[in-house]
């Protein structure tokens, strides 16, 4: 039976600074199988898979216990290099690209002139072919139209967007030649629904073509439409195998936190605002984002509303905030409050009672060598000065102060760490996303950007997180702005919702609008049919 | 067992278990074979003092993010300037530390001046620091050779009596030499305890940490630390990685003023070139890297690299009794210290 098996994880046990964060973990994959695996932020689901590619933050920090049998035979994996060697490829949840690279050079990386070889002959005899480039970037082409990205293959990869990044490195693995498992971490979690929908059948017919798949994910509904089973962790331990055909997502969810979970979205919960008062005036926009220009957006955002902002990976809805807070080039004209903006400068923005939660969390988001409180506070003592004592003309870190907050937040926001003093390098994908959220809190913004604020979330705390911001909205009055690429979640909370196609607003649209209608949108033929649509367009 | 002695070289850090291991064997030699081991103590305790402000000068030009500062010389030069001008001018009353006080304020425009400009560059060529700045460091050495012969001057106890241009070594014996050393010194048997000198040297340290522990303090590291992130918090990175190359070149003028006094010369031509590695190398096998630092690096590099240097250098001598053979086994040591430091360059995790 055991050669059925591509690929056997037997007990693993695996401990970060004596935490135990596996515990005797078991899982098996067969040819072809595409295997779904869930669970909660911080479960264990990326340590089990950095185990499995033998990435060195494994080894630095005291290897595992446990066996791993490929094709049945008992391997020991050191390296992700020795990982590839084995057939093994991986879609890491935290992109792994080198930034001055080109896309073709990351894609084709290592294995530059391996288009006719079996990998391991190729090590041997082939390290002093010259590069035909040529071929090289065809072979890129050919990778990213199987994902679906259309985009030149010989521009940098420095300053894309993360969707871009992401389809990158799927391409990269695709590309690999003699490849057995594939491995997704959280692959569509930065891909609006059609564009997953477009991954999830390029993994089909990989799976077809014979190759395993093991794919984690937090949307329960992904993985039951294509995975034929599923295993599911709760901190570190396993509690279910289950056939995909034979569960639903609330059984899954369930499992995954341990209790019921409300899976309804609230919809419509946000406070009555006037359409009268503009907050937020937005006029001609233009931002200089590398893969998410904005060409020229007019919008108008009430006080108190929750606006979202949505469409496909490349069209510029990321950069919008990213532009408002002058992180990127920008020109037009911004009223904020009554008074102009001004533009190309983030010190200005924040002081005006701007905040912002980057969709780039390792790259914007986090000071990854610093304690989870430090990152907490830092712009609201950069900006505010909070958080300081002053002693004269100096001022200290007020410690007490901030552990006291951070407390208090990593309470509200469910962030599960050992102590606030943890690095958040140390933070599994999720809690890190939840310590960006905080920093822009601990802001006490007037208007709060958020750019996909669920990402890489597990159930339970995407509906806190979203609580939260219907929370803040209700209570506080706070306007929020939310750029997101699951249309789900922006019809679930929002008041209207700014599809960008282009870097243009192709129109506004309520929740309450068709499946359709966001759909044609944010293809952008919307337009065509406009004339006896009921959207209301920004004209 | 295997992982407890692993989680104990991990906790220490491999680097400075080794020179740890190698200084308490050299130790363990020089006693064995008679050395004076008071002297020895002594010496340690000196050199402690007067390279530790030298190594601190590290702290900002990390923590801001142009990585370990070999264009340290810059700084050197600044310091010898002050003091060359202090004395000059007789600002060397006990009012003014002999001199000491007096060349540590002069040396400061200096610092700033140079270290705002040679941080304007370092903006420039984000990304090749360590590369450019080493050369950096050689440049303003070499082009100082010409200053100190054509500097206009006069003070006799640094002039040639004949011929022109500045001594090679400049003695501070009626000046500031030692002032720190002496300050409160004692000795407890054959041991002498420079406590001015180390006072000094963790009162730069104190000073340094309160700093970084400021806003501003702050801000750098983040600036420092992930650039991205500090501009999203409206930080001006360029600005701070300019602020963080000022304070490093001014720690290094103030860095050598201690130096020269607890060595009671000032030694001007090629002698600032290499003065940045032994700092460098302190730091990292303090426990740095080229991105991450902190105090008690500084404070436990100096004391092991210092202090290995000290006790080697008699031992070399007596087991080699040749003359020129122990120079160059202190020579070779040295380096191969630095060296063994630049591989670490990754840093405790
Ligand atoms: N380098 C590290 N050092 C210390 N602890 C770590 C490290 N990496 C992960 N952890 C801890 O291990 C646990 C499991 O993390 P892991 O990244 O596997 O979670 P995950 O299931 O992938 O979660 P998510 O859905 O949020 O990505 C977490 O508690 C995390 O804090
Ligand atoms: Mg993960």
């Amino acid at each position: 039976m055991a050669e059925d098996y591509v690929l056997q994880m037997k007990n693993i046990d695996k401990e970060y600074y004596g935490n135990k964060v596996l515990k005797g973990v078991s899982l098996s994959v067969r040819k072809g199988e595409i295997h779904g695996l869930i669970g909660e932020n911080g479960a264990g689901k990326s340590t089990l898979m950095n185990i499995l590619f033998g990435m060195p933050v494994i080894h630095s920090t005291g290897g595992f216990s446990g066996e791993i049998y490929l094709n049945g035979d008992k391997v020991d994996l050191k390296s992700p290099y020795e990982a590839m060697k084995m057939g093994i490829g991986m879609v890491h949840q935290e992109f792994m690209l080198i930034p001055d690279f080109t896309i073709t050079e990351n894609i084709k990386l290592n294995r530059e002139t391996t288009q006719d070889n079996l990998i391991s002959k190729v090590f041997r005899s082939d390290r002093l072919k010259t590069l035909n480039t040529g071929s090289m970037a065809a072979d890129a082409k050919k990778a990213l139209n199987r994902v679906g990205l259309t985009i030149d293959e010989w521009v940098t990869v420095a300053g894309l967007p993360v969707g871009h990044m992401q389809f990158i490195e799927i391409a990269r693995e695709i590309d690999k030649t003699g490849l057995r498992l594939l491995v997704f971490d959280e692959p569509t979690a930065v891909l609006t629904e059609s564009e997953a929908d477009n991954l999830l059948s390029a993994m089909k017919r990989l799976a077809e073509s014979g190759i395993s798949i093991l794919f984690i994910t937090h949307r329960l509904s992904e993985v039951i439409q294509i995975a034929d089973n599923i295993t599911v962790l709760r901190d570190g331990e396993l509690v279910a195998d289950r056939k995909s055909a034979e569960t639903n997502v609330a059984e899954l969810a369930e499992l995954m936190v341990g209790r019921k979970v409300d899976l309804k979205g609230k919809e419509k919960q946000s406070r009555e605002y006037q359409e009268s008062e503009v907050i937020l005036d937005i006029k001609n926009l233009q931002v200089d984002m590398p893969g998410e220009k904005v060409t020229g957006v007019d919008l108008k955002i009430y006080k108190g509303e929750i606006f979202g902002i949505g469409g496909l990976a490349g069209q510029g809805k990321v950069g919008i905030a990213n532009g408002l807070m002058g992180l990127y080039p920008s020109k037009g004209e911004v009223i904020f409050k009554g008074e102009k903006l001004e533009l190309n400068n983030t010190k200005s923005s924040l002081e005006r009672g701007l905040a912002f939660v980057s969709e780039d969390r390792r790259g914007v988001g986090l000071l990854l060598d610093s304690s989870i409180e430090l990152n907490i506070v830092f712009t609201t003592m950069q900006t505010k000065g909070k958080f300081l004592k002053r002693f004269g003309f100096f001022s200290q870190l007020d410690d007490a102060g901030i552990r006291e907050y951070a407390a208090k937040i990593i309470q509200d926001l469910d962030i599960r760490c050992t102590h606030s003093q943890q690095l958040t390098r140390q933070l599994s994908g999720g809690n890190q996303q939840k310590v960006c959220v905080a920093r822009a809190l601990a802001l006490d913004p007037e208007t709060i950007l958020v750019s996909e604020p669920t990402r890489g979330i597990d159930v339970g705390a995407k509906k806190l997180v979203l609580d939260l911001l219907i929370k803040l909205n209700k209570e506080l009055g706070m306007t929020i702005i939310m750029t997101s690429s699951e249309l789900v979640e922006l019809r679930s909370i929002c008041n209207r919702i700014a599809i960008i196609f282009k870097g243009k607003v192709a129109g506004i649209l309520k929740a309450s609008n068709s499946d359709q209608e966001f759909g044609l949108m944010m293809a952008g033929e919307y337009q065509k049919i406009e004339e006896d649509g009921e959207g209301r367009l920004n004209e | 067992m295997n992982e407890t002695i692993n989680n104990i070289v991990k906790r220490i850090g491999l680097p400075r278990l080794i020179i740890g291991l190698l200084f308490l064997a050299t130790c363990l030699t020089a006693v064995m074979i008679d050395l004076p081991f008071g002297l020895i103590v002594s010496d340690i305790l000196r050199r402690f003092g007067m390279f530790g402000v030298l190594s601190l000068a590290m702290v900002p030009a990390i923590q801001c993010g142009t990585g370990p500062n070999f264009a340290l010389p810059i700084g050197i030069i600044c310091g010898i300037l002050g003091t060359l001008i202090a004395i000059e001018f007789n600002l060397t009353s006990p009012l003014l530390g002999y001199g000491f006080i007096s060349a540590i304020i002069i040396s400061l425009p200096f610092a700033v001046l140079s270290g705002w400009l040679y941080g304007l560059l370092l903006n420039k060529i984000k990304g090749s620091e360590m590369l450019v700045a080493t050369y950096t460091g050689f440049s303003i050495v070499s082009f100082m050779q010409i200053a100190w012969v054509t500097l206009p001057f006069k003070h006799p106890e640094m002039r040639w009596p004949i011929g022109i241009g500045l001594r090679v070594t400049v003695s501070l014996a009626s000046t500031f030499g030692e002032v720190l050393n002496k300050l409160w010194g004692f000795s407890i048997g054959k041991v002498y305890f420079p406590t001015g000198l180390i006072l000094f040297f963790l009162a730069c340290c104190a000073v340094v940490w309160v700093y970084s522990r400021t806003k501003a303090g702050i801000e750098m590291s983040a600036a420092g630390a992930n650039p991205k992130f500090a501009a999203a918090s409206g930080i001006n990175v360029d600005k701070n990685r300019i602020i963080g190359t000022i304070l490093s070149t001014f720690l290094g003028a103030v860095g050598v003023i201690v130096y020269s006094l607890s060595f009671g010369f000032l030694q001007l031509y090629l002698a600032p070139l290499y003065m940045a590695f032994p700092a460098v190398a302190a730091v990292l096998i303090g426990g740095a890297s080229t991105s991450k630092i902190k105090i008690s690096h500084v404070i436990i590099g100096t004391f092991l690299f210092q202090g290995l240097l000290t006790v080697a250098m008699p031992v070399a001598n007596e087991l080699v009794p040749e003359g020129n053979l122990s120079e160059m086994l202190r020579v070779i040591v040295q380096n191969g210290i630095i060296l063994y430091a630049l591989t670490r360059i990754g840093g405790e995790s």
